[in-house]
Formats: structure tokens, C-alpha cells, sequence
């Protein structure tokens, strides 16, 4: 369940890597505000998959544990470095830039990964 | 539960803890004094969280505002809401605007958290909407007389009386009242002379200086935004003074790029426009000076593409270089941060060493790890110009990490004293000779 969570935030973070290149391309001040609320709606989501995954992986038998530590090591990746583009894009326009880009598109391929690996746990179990 | 996976999670909160603190604890740097003239600018920097001291507000208690030997300060108001630039009349009495506008939508998450910050450091009393009028009627220094001169204003701040005319600038509206000496309320509710761009009001202060004649009104109008992050449309009459004409209300514009042009006053020797102007946040504890200038007709000071000159601000894209080369230097630097919002030129007669030169309520910062402001200083002028650094006149209002006051409005009392009002213990001042 957890995992459904984590890749729910992935459409969030994608839409702050597209309205991030927008700004890029564009210069129009209004698309990097657009991504600031898109990251801190995937952080929303993120957070507590997170806080999820990390009991849910205590909780686990042994033999599960070296697959979720994948998946919550990659969990907890996407929520640092989401944190540090939320912050990024914290700054006034374009000295979020090309950081903030760049983290962006960090954060997708993190958040991505985290959800294909939590959710082929997921599956291999109710399987 | 197995000791790896306690490890991990405590790791995984560390982390997180760790790059929280680390962005809060940008070393502290000492104030670089205060630059005027031509002053060194660092290059521009900013961590992942911008620095920030907000004011802990704290009772006076016994306590009173430091002001230089052979003078004295004396609370004449309190419980005041929210005064912040003041008017003495001809017959001595004092009006004070009394309000809080703003409330600008919140546009970014950054926003929201900020606003929760930065209302720490300020009164929770609701501004008036109104001016208030005090009186001294038997000259003892005690202004037992207390009236509500004129209510249900739109955040009053800029003051200015030209002849029987009592000019009030709200944050959406010049408007007017007829004055008659001696009156304590206003017989008739104001007349708007014009209206003044009032869209959002990120920067809601509207600041106001009348010329000598009477004949042109000057109003301050700040941007709606640190550098355009709103975008550059919401930005058409903004960071600009205006010329209004007193009879006719049309307005134009008189000079602009000026940030946030707080408080405007008119130098008596030259007759000259000044304005003290809140520079741009974010590009360090050094940068950008907040600034004393001459305000020139048509002259560009850089807002939002440059500042202190041709220094380009790389947040503002697409950039502009034809704006950057037309940008003049303004005349005085004051502290980066250090909120100038009023400013009062001293009248002949004043007590030496105050005798020419600008008194200037410096409300103080909250982009800066090591606070500036909180003070009123004096900058002495020689034949019109600045000549010096500036001095302290009233301090005291920040001791032991705690903040009393904040000075906003200063103005010259021509008994030779000087007003100052204070938005945060909701005090007007009054500083004097000690006999």
C-alpha cells in the first residue's frame, strides 16, 4: 500500500520537472511557482510512504528485508533530495535555476525507481 | 526488531535533522558597519534557506530608548494600533495613521511558512484604519489631549498638510480632508484626490511629500514583490514615485525602479526630492544597501534588474540591459536590510550637532543571521548633500536578543523635538532637549 502511495508522488514531481523546463525554456516566472507547489504536493506524499515503508520494513520477516532496504534506502532518496528542491525552489526566480532543473529531474528518476521496486515487492507477495 | 533497521530509520532521520540545521546555522557574520557614499558590495550569495533573525518581541517594562546625552525620550501615546508615520500641525497638535495593509496572496509554499516567521517579529494588534490626534494644549511636554481625528481609512500612511488641505495616502487612494486649525475630528469624511495602484500590495506602504508650493503631491509606491517573482505584469506602476497634481488628481510617473520607496521628504535648502528606499532580500547579509537618495525626475534606480548601478541580478530573467545601463546610483547607503521607513529633514533652529541633515526611523531586519536597524539615525548634510556618517539618535529598542519597539515614522516637531513612532510596542516617541 505504502508503495501506491510512493508512486503517486511521481506524477507530482514529474509536473515540477515539466513546468521547471517551461521556466527554463520560457523565462516565465509563473511556471517555476507552478513546480514549487507540484514539490511540495509530492513531499506530501513521499513523507509519509516513507514513515510507512520504514515500519512496515521492521515489522517484516527477515527474509523480505534486503528488497524493502532497497526500496526504503531509494524512499528516503527521493524525500532528501525532494527536500532540497523544495528548498531550492524556495529561492526567488531564477536563482532556482539550473538547480533547481536539475534536482528536478533527480527526484522523478528516484521517485520512479522507489515505486517499480516497492511495488514489485508488493506484488511478489500478494502473487 | 532488528538493531540494522533501528539503525537505518535513525539514520534516515539524522540526515533529514542535519541538513534542517546545517541551513539554519549559517555562521554569523559582525555587521560590516555602516557603508554610505560608495559602498563595497559583496558578490551575492544564499544558502539553501535565507539567513534570518526574526524580532522576539518584549515588553519596555522600566526600560526607555537610548538617546544621545543632553537629550531625553518620552512615550506621549500608547496603546496606539499600529502607528506608523506621524504629522505635527501648526498649533503643535499631532496626528498619527494608525493601520496595517497588504495581505498579499500567498503565491509559493515558501510564502506561507515565511509569512509565519516574519509575523513573530511584529505587533498582533490589528491596525487602526484611522488617524488619531494628540495634543499638548498647556506646552509641558504631556499630550493629555487624545482624539480619533478620522476612521475607517484603508491603511493610512503617508501624511502631508498643505495650507487647510490634510492629505491622507491609504494603501488604495490619495484623499483629502479640509483641515481647520484647532479641530479634533475631521468634520467630513475625505474626498480622493486619486487612486493609487493597490492590485495585491505585497509592499502596501504609500508614502507621500508635498512640495513647497503645494502645487504637486509625491507618492511612494513599492513593488509587489522582492524581484519579480510575481511576475512583470502585476508590476505596471510599481516600485515608481508619482507625481499627482494637488487640484486635478492626474497622476504620471516622476521617477522609478526604487524597490520600495518607504518615506519621501523634501531637502529645505535645495528644495530637492529625497526618499529612503528598502532594497531587495536574499542576496546575503551585505547586499543590496538599503539606500538614502535624491529622487530625479525620470531617473531609473534599477529595480528589479540591477541595483547600486549597473550590478545586474541574475534572478530577474529575461534581463534588460538597456534598464541596467540606464540605472543611477542612488546617493547614501544605509545597511542592507535595515528597513528605512521613515525620514524627517531637520528644520533650522534644530539643537547642534543635528542642525542640517536627515533623521531616519530604521525599522530593522529579519534577512540577516546578525540584526541591523532598530534605530533612528541622523545623517548629517552639508549644502544640501549628505557629508557623513550617519549617527545614532534613538537606539535601545533591541537589548539582551529582545525587541521593545521598532521605529517607522520620525518627523521634526519645530519645538525643536523630534516624533518618532514605534509599531511594535504601539508607542509614539518623543525625543527633546533635556533642560
Amino acid at each position: 500500500m505504502h508503495a501506491v502511495f510512493a508512486l503517486s508522488s511521481v506524477p507530482l514531481f514529474l509536473g515540477a520537472l515539466l513546468s521547471d523546463s517551461a521556466y527554463y525554456r520560457s523565462h516565465e516566472v509563473q511556471w517555476v511557482n507552478f513546480s514549487a507547489w507540484l514539490i511540495a504536493g509530492g513531499l506530501l506524499i513521499a513523507g509519509p510512504a516513507l514513515l510507512w515503508a520504514a515500519v512496515a520494513m521492521l515489522r517484516a520477516p527477515a527474509a523480505r528485508r534486503r528488497r524493502g532496504l532497497v526500496y526504503l534506502a531509494l524512499l528516503l532518496a527521493t524525500f532528501v533530495f525532494g527536500l532540497i528542491n523544495a528548498l531550492v525552489h524556495g529561492k526567488d526566480g531564477w536563482a532556482a535555476m539550473p538547480t533547481g532543473l536539475i534536482l528536478s529531474a533527480v527526484v522523478v528518476v528516484l521517485a520512479a525507481a522507489a515505486s517499480t521496486v516497492g511495488l514489485a515487492g508488493s506484488l511478489r507477495r500478494t502473487a | 526488531m532488528t538493531t540494522r533497521g533501528l539503525r537505518l530509520a535513525t539514520a534516515c532521520a539524522a540526515v533529514a535533522m542535519l541538513g534542517i540545521t546545517l541551513s539554519f546555522a549559517v555562521a554569523a557574520a559582525e555587521p560590516s558597519g555602516s557603508p554610505y557614499g560608495s559602498p563595497n558590495l559583496p558578490p551575492p550569495q544564499r544558502g539553501l534557506l535565507p539567513s534570518m533573525r526574526i524580532a522576539e518581541p518584549a515588553g519596555w517594562g522600566e526600560r526607555l530608548p537610548a538617546v544621545p546625552q543632553g537629550w531625553m525620550i518620552k512615550a506621549i501615546a500608547s496603546d496606539l494600533k499600529v502607528p506608523r508615520q506621524t504629522l505635527v500641525l501648526p498649533n503643535g497638535d499631532i496626528l498619527v495613521a494608525e493601520g496595517k495593509g497588504g495581505g498579499a496572496p500567498v503565491l509559493r509554499p515558501k510564502d506561507y511558512i515565511a509569512g509565519i516567521f516574519k509575523s513573530k517579529g511584529t505587533t498582533s494588534v490589528k491596525g487602526g484604519n484611522r488617524l488619531t490626534l494628540l495634543r499638548d494644549a498647556d506646552g509641558d511636554g504631556t499630550y493629555e489631549g487624545r482624539w480619533v481625528y478620522a476612521e475607517n481609512l484603508n491603511a493610512p500612511y503617508g501624511l502631508a498638510l498643505v495650507g487647510a488641505q490634510l492629505y491622507v495616502a491609504n494603501q488604495d487612494a490619495l484623499v483629502r480632508f479640509e483641515y481647520v486649525i484647532g479641530q479634533t475630528r475631521a468634520a467630513a469624511a475625505p474626498v480622493t484626490v486619486a487612486k493609487l495602484p493597490s492590485a495585491i500590495n505585497h509592499h502596501w506602504t504609500k508614502s507621500l511629500a508635498a512640495d513647497a508650493d503645494g502645487r504637486f503631491l509625491y507618492v511612494g509606491i513599492g513593488s509587489n514583490s522582492n524581484i519579480g517573482e510575481r511576475g512583470m505584469a502585476v508590476e505596471e506602476n510599481r516600485a515608481v514615485v508619482w507625481q499627482v497634481d494637488a487640484t486635478s488628481g492626474a497622476t504620471r510617473t516622476f521617477a522609478a525602479g526604487l524597490r520600495n520607496p518607504t518615506a519621501l521628504a523634501f531637502e529645505p535648502s535645495s528644495r530637492q526630492l529625497w526618499a529612503v528606499v528598502n532594497e531587495r532580500d536574499e542576496l546575503g547579509p551585505d547586499l543590496v544597501p538599503d539606500y538614502l537618495t535624491s529622487v530625479k525626475e525620470a531617473a531609473f534606480y534599477g529595480w528589479p534588474y540591477a541595483y547600486w548601478g549597473a550590478n545586474v541580478d541574475r534572478r530577474v530573467q529575461p534581463q534588460n540591459d538597456a534598464k541596467v545601463r540606464a540605472t543611477t546610483s542612488p546617493d547614501f547607503a544605509l545597511p542592507s536590510h535595515s528597513a528605512p521607513l521613515g525620514l524627517a529633514f531637520v528644520q533650522p533652529g534644530f539643537a547642534a550637532p543635528f542642525a542640517e541633515g536627515a533623521f531616519i526611523g530604521l525599522h530593522g531586519s529579519w534577512n540577516r543571521d546578525v540584526p541591523v536597524g532598530y534605530k533612528v539615525i541622523f545623517v548629517p548634510f552639508a549644502n544640501g548633500r549628505p557629508s557623513g556618517p550617519p549617527v545614532d539618535f534613538v537606539s535601545g529598542f533591541q537589548v539582551d536578543g529582545k525587541t521593545m519597539g521598532r521605529p517607522v515614522g520620525v518627523t521634526l516637531d519645530p519645538k525643536g523635538a523630534l516624533i518618532v513612532a514605534d509599531d511594535l510596542s504601539n508607542t509614539v516617541w518623543r525625543v527633546t532637549p533635556a533642560r
